[in-house]
């Protein structure tokens, strides 16, 4: 798809109307038009992370410096982030993640399937709000819901994007 | 300089952040990293722009690295052990590429993990943080080996474009203070002292 109503451009137009100013990754293919979006715009920061752990110390600082991040990833890194989610929820800090997920529709490697299985329960170890977008014309308002509720109310959310929305990869795709 | 100091010659962790904070003059952000790397921090001279971690090991420089991006204008510095560094290396990584002109890693390398009962940490057994930075892109990437030289490291630190990193061989005496323990009011008074609240 090229098209401008693919669901990417949705979460981008949220994210400046939320004034998003930081948006770091750990990348997954399913990120990659959204991450492309927001490093063309020159009011947008994009931080390639070497994990995401980083990522949830990140949207920490820029909130404590008067700016909104928002952590790109995909279902692994959910559980790498989990001991480090303790700094949102210990602080209150307000906190908005996109999750691609995989281990789940049509999921060809193994390997994936237990961490994007647990995703849910693993986020909602640490209090993290688990809103999930599985149809394209759900994204925009499950992201707008989504952000008012991490920075209106001081909440950590994410958004699971579904591996039916993202697309199922073949072997051989990663 | 890129040698590493020898151990015998460490450094008082507690004097180095006396004189970190008495070079602070433009009300610059330092994000502190978990025990005694911020219990001397609180000795040293509490102020609205320190941020005190509880938990999170590893995490100082990450978050030091978001709060520098969200204010371009002003300085930050991240106090980080040896031990909590090890923990995240990755982020020197991350610190090089993103390449933030106004932060600044300062490393205490005690070669310990000396609030869980002192033992050894692998700078112990020779992980060089500077030579493992200076590897992962940070080029001003320095050991401290005296006073002097700290003071010199960081009042360039604070003046000249970075990132940078600092590193000192220092002392294993016990933190000499402690501060706020209330994650919220360490929060909110940091955001306040950075004019972000």
């Amino acid at each position: 798809m090229g098209q401008r109503d693919h669901w990417a451009h949705d979460i981008y137009d949220v994210f400046k109307a939320y004034a998003i100013a930081i948006v770091s990754h750990v990348p997954d293919a399913g990120h990659s038009r959204l991450i492309d979006l927001c490093a063309s715009d020159a009011a947008m920061r994009v931080v390639p992370l070497s994990t995401e752990e980083e990522g949830v110390a990140l949207a920490a600082g820029a909130y404590l410096g008067g700016q909104r991040a928002v952590l790109l990833m995909q279902s692994s890194g959910a559980g790498n982030c989990i001991n480090m989610l303790s700094l949102i929820k210990a602080c209150s800090f307000p906190f908005l993640t996109l999750v691609t997920m995989r281990g789940e529709f049509g999921e060809f490697n193994p390997w994936q399937v237990p961490m994007g299985q647990a995703v849910p329960a693993t986020l909602a170890a640490l209090g993290v709000i688990a809103q999930r977008v599985d149809a394209p014309g759900d994204a925009r308002d499950t992201v707008d819901g989504a952000a008012g509720l991490a920075f209106g109310s001081s909440c950590a959310v994410a958004v699971l994007l579904s591996q039916r929305l993202v697309g199922a990869k073949r072997f051989g795709e990663g | 300089m890129t040698t590493a100091p020898d151990r015998d010659t460490a450094l008082s962790r507690l004097a180095l952040t006396r004189r970190l904070v008495a070079l602070l003059r433009r009300e610059e952000a330092v994000v502190a990293g978990i025990g005694n790397t911020n219990f001397d921090l609180a000795a040293a001279g509490d102020r609205p722009q320190n941020f005190y971690m509880l938990g999170s090991m590893g995490l100082a420089a990450s978050i030091a690295l978001g709060v520098a991006l969200a204010q371009p204008a002003r300085r930050v510095v991240a106090l980080e052990g040896d031990g909590s560094l090890l923990m995240n290396l990755g982020c020197l990584a991350t610190i090089a590429t993103v390449a933030p002109p106004n932060l600044a890693l300062i490393v205490w390398d005690n070669g310990a993990y000396q609030i869980t009962g002192g033992q050894l940490a692998a700078t112990a057994a020779g992980t060089d943080l500077v030579a493992v930075a200076r590897g992962a892109g940070i080029a001003r990437s320095a050991w401290a080996h005296d006073e002097a030289t700290f003071d010199r490291l960081v009042a360039a630190a604070l003046r000249e474009p970075g990132p940078a990193l600092i590193a000192a061989r220092v002392d294993a005496a016990p933190g000499a203070a402690r501060p706020e323990r209330d994650p919220v009011l360490l929060k909110d008074r940091f955001m306040r002292g950075l004019g972000a609240r």
